[in-house]
C-alpha cells in the first residue's frame, strides 16, 4: 500500500542542520575543552580509586548525610570506579555528538530470500548428497545406524544417575519415633511439660545420637512448633485432642506448601503463618489451613511425656512432612 | 605518508595478505545504524552482560562453592565462633576481608537487576514497535530464549552465597520440581543429591552458574546480534526512511564511539550504584539453615511477579490413587508461565497469521496505529504487575497498613478483571490517540491564540504543522481486515469453517482504526 501523502521527496538523502561546532570556531574550541575536561575527570576517578586502595584503612567509617556511616575504603573505591568508568563514557559520546561528523548516510536493503535458481541448485545438490549416501538401498545400514544411535542416548542419561540416591521412603521419614524426646532448639534442653507457659511456642527437634552435626536434610524434616493453649481453646476430634499433652499441641514446622519453616506465631488469634506465601493454619482446629494457596493441614506430632516428666513422641508422624511429592498418599 | 600511516599500511597489509579481510571490513565500517533513544535497552542487556562476566570472574577468584562446615573466624563480629557453610563464609569474607570485593558483589548484584531491567524494556520496545514482524522472527525467539535463561540464570546466582534467604528461595524451587508428577521427586533427589538441602547442590549450581549457562548466553547473544548485523536494524518512519533503505550513523567513526562510551557510561552507573546502595546485604540474614526463615522474604524482582502468582494460587491439590498432584505449585510455576512463554515465542507467527501479512517489515510502527497489539502488550504487563503487587504482598500490608488477606483478595480478583481491562482502555486510547492525528492533519495544532470575529464568535487558531510530521502522521498503512470466503469461487465450501471464521474474527477486531486523511479531504481543507 503506498502513502497517500508525500510532502517532501521520500528518496531524499537525510536532511542536516548544521551544529554549532560546524559553524563556529569557538564553539569547536570549548567543545574540545570540554571534552578534555571530562577526560581529565576519569582520570581524577583512577587516582581516588588507586589511593583508597592503598591508603585508606579498611576499618574507618564516614558519616555522609542522608546515606549515613559508610566504609570510607568502599566508598572511595567505589566512587573512584564510578568516575573513571562514567567520565570516559560521557567524554567519548560528547566527542562523537559535538566534533565527530553527524551526517546521516543511507544504505539499502535487499530481500532476504534467495533467487529461484539458488534455491534450486541448493535443492539439486543437497538431493545428490543425499543420494550419494544411498540410505534408502542399504537398508541394513538404515536399521542398524538407527538402533547404534538410539542405543547411544542412553549412556549419557544413565552416567548420570549417581548425582544422588533414589528417593526410597526418605521424603515420608523423620527423626520422630515412639519414645524421642523433644529438644529445644537451639540449647538441646528436654523439655518439662510445666516449662511452658500458655500461650507460649517452643521450637523442637528429635534427640538424635549426634546432636551437635544434625545433617541440613534433617533439620528441613524434623522442625516442631510446640503451643501450649488453654485446653478448652481447642476445638479438635477426640482423636487429634488424644495427641495433645495438657494443652500442648505439636505441629512440623515445615510449611505443607513449599516447605518453608512456618515460623510467625499470633497469639490473639491462634493462627500460625508462613512468611514465603502467607499460608496461615488456625492452631486450634489441627492447623486446618484457613488462608493462602496451601492445600494441607501441618502435620501433628502425636506427644506425651515419658518416666521423668519430659515431653517425649508417642507416634512417629502419621503423614510426610513438607511440601507435596507425587509419591505421597494424601488420603 | 607519515610514519603512523606506514605501520598502520603495514599490519593492514600482513593481516589481509592472510586473511582477505579488506572487503569485509570495509562493508562492515560503512554500515549504517538507525539512532533512536528506544534502540539502546538492547545496548544496555549487552554491557550488562559484559559487567556480569567481569565482576563475576573476580568473585571466582575467592568463592568457595563447597557447603562444607567451617566455623567463621573473620572481622565480621555478630557472626564469629558460628558455624556455616564455606560459599556463605567465603563471600563474607570477599565482603570485608578483599578490597574491592563487596564493590564487586554489589556490581554483579546491581548489573544482574539492571540486565534483566533492560532484557524486559527491550522486548516491550520490540514488541510495541513491531520489530519482531518478518524478517526477525528468529531473532525474537531467541530473545525469548535469553529472557528465560536470565530468570533462571539470576535465581542460581543469589542462591549462590548460601545465606538464610537464598536457601529459602531454594528450598521453594526443590518444592516446585518436587511439584512436577511422576519424575519430580527423582529429579529433585538427583539435583539435590539426596533429600533437600543436601550437601551438593552449591558446586552444582555454581558450576551452572559459571560455565554452562553463561557459554549458553554468550553463543545465543553473538547469534542475536549478528543476526541484527546481518539483517540491518529497523528504523521508524520519516521522511527518506522507507522499507528499502536505512538511514543512520556509520558505524566509523560516530556509532563506534557513541556505543563504546556508552559502554562506559552503563559501567560507570552500575559502579556508582554499587558503591552508595547496598544490595543483598548478606551477612544479615545469616547462613542458611531449613529450620529457620526471616519475616518479609522476598526474591529478586524478576522472580518477584512469579512468587506473587504462587501466593494468590489457591489451595489446590489432588489426591487420588494414592498419589497427589499440587495444582497450587504447577499452576503458578510451570502452567501459567510455561502458557505466557510459549505464546510471547509465537507471537510473531500468530499476529502474522491474524493479519495475513507475510511481507518483510524495516520500517517500525508507532504503538498508536496497532491498537490491538498495544492493548495485548499493556493487558500482558497488567497481568505481571498484579502478580508482582502481590508477591510483595507482605512488604505492601507493613508499608500501607493494610491486611494481607485484602491485598491476596485484590489481585486474585484482579489477576482476572483488571488485564481486560487494560486492553479495552488502552485500545480506546490508541483510537483516541490516532483521531488526535487526524484532526492534527487536517486543522493543524492548536496555537492558544483565540480570535474575536467581527460579530462576535472567538475562535482558536490553528497553525499548519510542518511537512515532516505530517509525513509521519500519514506514513502507517490503513490497517485492513482479512478477506476470508466460506466458500471459494466455484461455491463449494471451504475446509476448517471453524478455522476460518476465528481468523476472520480475530483480523476484524485487529484491523478496527481511525481512516487515515485521504488527498480528497486533504484538498478539500485547503480549498476552505
Amino acid at each position: 500500500m503506498s502513502n497517500e501523502l508525500v510532502p517532501t521527496d521520500n528518496s531524499a538523502a537525510p536532511q542536516h542542520a548544521p551544529r554549532a561546532t560546524d559553524i563556529n570556531p569557538a564553539s569547536e574550541k570549548r567543545a574540545e575543552q570540554q571534552i578534555a575536561i571530562l577526560f581529565g575527570l576519569s582520570g581524577v576517578g583512577s587516582l581516588l580509586l588507586i589511593y583508597s586502595y592503598i591508603y585508606v584503612a579498611g576499618d574507618v567509617f564516614i558519616f555522609i548525610p542522608i546515606m549515613g556511616n559508610q566504609n570510607a575504603q568502599q566508598l572511595g573505591i567505589g566512587i573512584g570506579m564510578a568516575m573513571s568508568l562514567f567520565f570516559i563514557g560521557i567524554a567519548a559520546i560528547h566527542w562523537a555528538k559535538t566534533l565527530m561528523p553527524d551526517k546521516e548516510v543511507v544504505n539499502h536493503r535487499h530481500e532476504f530470500r534467495s533467487s529461484d535458481e539458488d534455491r534450486e541448485e541448493l535443492i539439486k545438490v543437497v538431493k545428490e548428497g543425499v543420494a550419494g549416501v544411498q540410505l534408502g538401498r542399504r537398508k541394513l545400514i538404515k536399521r542398524s545406524l538407527g538402533a547404534a544411535v538410539g542405543l547411544f542416548a542412553l549412556p549419557p542419561v544413565l552416567l548420570l544417575r549417581d548425582l544422588g540416591p533414589l528417593p526410597g521412603k526418605q521424603l515420608e521419614m523423620t527423626n520422630w519415633k515412639a519414645g524421642t524426646r523433644l529438644l529445644t532448639d537451639p540449647g538441646n534442653r528436654p523439655i518439662l511439660a510445666s516449662d511452658l507457659e500458655v500461650g507460649s511456642v517452643v521450637q523442637v527437634l528429635p534427640a538424635v545420637e549426634d546432636l551437635e552435626h544434625r545433617p541440613l536434610s534433617d533439620i528441613a524434616k524434623d522442625p516442631v512448633l510446640l503451643i501450649r493453649l488453654r485446653p478448652q481453646d481447642f476445638q479438635l476430634t477426640p482423636e487429634r485432642l488424644a495427641m495433645t499433652h495438657e494443652g500442648i499441641i505439636a505441629f512440623s514446622k515445615i510449611c505443607s506448601h513449599m516447605g518453608c519453616a512456618v515460623a510467625l506465631y499470633e497469639q490473639t488469634t491462634k493462627h500460625l503463618l508462613c512468611p514465603c506465601h502467607q499460608s496461615t493454619f488456625d492452631v486450634t482446629r489441627a492447623a486446618k489451613v484457613i488462608f493462602g494457596p496451601a492445600a494441607r493441614p501441618l502435620p501433628q506430632l502425636d506427644i506425651t511425656v515419658d518416666a521423668e516428666g519430659y515431653l517425649v513422641a508417642r507416634a512417629p508422624f502419621n503423614e510426610a512432612v513438607g511440601p507435596s511429592f507425587w509419591e505421597r498418599n494424601s488420603q | 605518508m607519515t610514519t603512523t600511516e606506514k605501520a598502520v599500511g603495514n599490519v593492514a597489509n600482513f593481516v589481509d595478505e592472510r586473511l582477505g579481510a579488506a572487503r569485509w571490513v570495509k562493508k562492515s565500517l560503512n554500515k549504517v545504524f538507525p539512532d533512536h533513544w528506544s534502540f539502546m535497552f538492547g545496548e544496555v542487556c549487552m554491557y550488562s552482560f559484559v559487567i556480569l562476566l567481569l565482576s563475576g570472574t573476580f568473585l571466582t577468584f575467592w568463592f568457595d562453592p563447597s557447603q562444607r562446615d567451617v566455623v567463621y573466624e573473620g572481622v565480621y563480629e555478630p557472626l564469629k565462633g558460628l558455624t556455616m557453610s564455606a560459599a556463605y563464609a567465603s563471600t563474607l569474607d570477599i565482603s570485608f576481608e578483599v578490597r574491592g570485593g563487596l564493590l564487586m558483589r554489589q556490581i554483579h548484584h546491581w548489573s544482574a537487576n539492571i540486565f534483566m531491567a533492560a532484557i524486559v524494556a527491550h522486548l516491550l520496545r520490540v514488541f510495541f514497535t513491531g520489530a519482531f514482524r518478518k524478517p526477525r522472527e528468529f531473532n525474537w525467539i531467541l530473545g525469548i530464549l535469553l529472557l528465560t535463561l536470565g530468570l533462571v540464570e539470576g535465581l542460581l546466582g543469589y542462591s549462590l552465597p548460601d545465606d538464610l534467604l537464598s536457601g529459602t528461595g531454594m528450598r521453594i524451587t526443590s518444592a516446585i520440581i518436587q511439584a512436577v508428577p511422576v519424575v519430580g521427586t527423582y529429579i529433585t533427589f538427583f539435583l539435590f543429591g539426596g533429600g533437600f538441602p543436601g550437601v551438593g547442590f552449591i558446586p552444582r549450581i555454581f558450576t551452572l552458574h559459571i560455565l554452562i549457562i553463561p557459554g549458553i548466553f554468550l553463543a545465543v547473544i553473538t547469534i542475536h546480534v549478528m543476526l541484527v548485523w546481518y539483517q540491518k536494524h529497523t528504523q521508524f518512519p520519516g521522511v527518506g526512511r522507507t522499507e528499502n533503505n536505512v538511514v543512520g550513523h556509520p558505524i566509523l567513526p560516530v556509532y563506534m564511539a557513541k556505543a563504546g562510551g556508552f559502554f562506559f557510561v552503563v559501567f560507570g552507573i552500575t559502579a556508582f550504584l554499587a558503591a552508595v546502595a547496598s544490595i543483598n546485604p548478606i551477612w544479615l540474614y545469616g547462613p542458611y539453615t531449613p529450620g529457620q526463615i526471616s519475616a518479609g522474604s522476598q526474591p529478586d524482582w524478576y522472580m518477584g511477579w512469579l512468587d506473587g502468582l504462587v501466593r494468590m494460587a489457591p489451595p489446590l491439590e489432588t489426591h487420588a490413587f494414592g498419589h497427589t498432584i499440587s495444582w497450587n505449585i504447577l499452576i503458578p510455576t510451570l502452567i501459567v508461565p510455561g502458557i505466557i512463554f510459549t505464546g510471547m515465542a509465537f507471537y510473531p507467527f500468530i499476529e502474522s497469521w491474524i493479519t495475513g501479512d507475510k511481507r518483510e517489515h524495516h520500517l517500525l510502527d508507532r504503538p498508536r496505529n496497532v491498537p490491538n497489539r498495544t492493548a495485548l502488550g499493556v493487558m500482558s504487563i497488567t497481568f505481571v504487575m498484579i502478580s508482582l503487587i502481590n508477591g510483595g504482598n507482605d512488604i505492601i500490608a507493613t508499608n500501607f497498613d493494610l491486611s494481607i488477606n485484602q491485598i491476596m483478595w485484590f489481585s486474585r480478583i484482579g489477576i482476572f478483571i483488571l488485564p481486560p481491562l487494560a486492553f479495552i482502555i488502552t485500545k480506546r486510547l490508541c483510537l483516541s490517540l490516532q483521531r488526535a492525528d487526524r484532526e492534527l492533519l487536517l486543522h493543524g495544532a492548536e496555537s492558544g491564540r483565540l480570535l474575536r470575529l467581527p460579530h462576535g464568535e472567538f475562535v482558536e487558531v490553528h497553525t499548519p504543522i510542518s511537512p515532516e510530521k505530517a509525513f509521519l502522521l500519514q506514513s502507517h498503512e490503513q490497517l485492513t481486515p482479512l478477506e476470508i470466503e466460506d466458500v471459494d469461487a466455484r461455491g463449494v465450501r471451504r475446509p476448517g469453517a471453524l478455522k476460518n471464521k476465528i481468523q476472520r474474527r480475530l483480523s476484524k477486531a485487529h484491523a478496527v482504526s481511525v481512516p487515515k486523511v485521504t488527498e480528497q479531504e486533504l484538498k478539500e481543507i485547503e480549498s476552505h
